[in-house]
């Protein structure tokens, strides 16, 4: 990885410069067809494709901790959720008469608003020249070890409050959805 | 190909945009989610990218925080989906409107 240091603020470089523009090029057409498809089925395998490219580009970035996550909890887990609650509520002959409702114009103003600052923070903000250090993702107390090990170090030591606290969210969350799925005695039909 | 901090921020905001699209527009409550989870990979795209070029391993922590809350909001909503489906037998967003003035 020296040819990235070669090039100063350079990511991603040859090859995999490419490989990125393929992964992102398939993951933006994997987003649209979420957006545009009619059946929820086709939504949801379109938003896995997605999911697994972006992973893929974590992975190019030699984050492969949270590219590993990324396809663990969103591919094997959110994306197995939503498959199940989509063949739960799926209607065999009820079909959608209208895909998209009639607020194109309050979107399109939204992304009007999101897009001139993004296009004036790209165009007139200059990035810092720091010298990459590609070993800060593998080092651990001054030795070459894995990006889990120095992703554990950094979590452990210094996040370890925020990570007491995404515990008890995920307890919060089985609770609520629990209670919001139970079928309540008295409305049973 | 020599891809900057720039490639990244644009290809996140398009991704980030496709989803804020889907869900202002989409009447389907489950695709709703799905953008909003799309939305969310956006973000961590970024953080992965600025943790790269800082070479600072706090975004690849945070990112693996948003991909925890991620997964919680798409367990309240599957819930609160199987809700409005046994209340209304629908899943259309237009039609859970009892709370409109």
């Amino acid at each position: 990885m020296t040819a990235a240091q070669a090039v100063p603020g350079a990511l991603l470089t040859g090859a995999a410069g490419w490989m990125f523009v393929v992964f992102a090029v398939l993951a933006l057409g994997m987003a649209v067809a979420v957006v545009v498809a009619r059946n929820p089925i086709h939504s949801a395998l379109f938003l896995l494709s997605s999911f697994l490219l972006v992973a893929c580009i974590f992975i190019l970035q030699q984050a492969e901790f949270v590219g590993a996550v990324q396809i663990l909890v969103y591919a094997g887990g959110i994306m197995v959720l939503f498959l199940f609650v989509i063949m739960l509520v799926h209607q065999r002959g009820v079909q959608e008469r209208l895909t998209f409702q009639h607020q194109w114009d309050v979107a399109l103003l939204f992304l009007l608003v999101f897009l001139l600052p993004f296009l004036y923070v790209l165009w007139t903000e200059r990035f810092p020249e720091l010298p990459q250090n590609l070993d800060a993702f593998r080092m651990v107390k001054g030795k070459i070890a894995g990006n889990t090990e120095a992703v554990a170090w950094v979590l452990y030591r210094d996040y370890l409050l925020p990570f007491e606290v995404a515990s008890v969210f995920l307890l919060v969350a089985m609770v609520g959805a629990v209670v919001l799925g139970k079928r309540s005695a008295e409305k049973v039909d | 190909m020599t891809i900057t901090i720039n490639h990244f921020l644009v290809v996140s905001f398009l991704l980030f945009s496709i989803g804020l699209l889907g869900v202002l527009v989409r009447r389907n409550f489950l695709t709703v989610l799905m953008s909003v989870e799309l939305m969310l990979n956006a973000v961590n795209l970024n953080l992965i990218a600025f943790s790269r070029r800082l070479s600072d391993l706090t975004g690849q922590v945070f990112s693996v925080f948003v991909i925890t809350i991620a997964a919680g909001e798409a367990a309240i909503g599957l819930a609160l989906t199987i809700s409005l489906f046994r209340q209304r037998r629908t899943l259309n967003v237009e039609d859970a409107s009892s709370m409109q003035g």
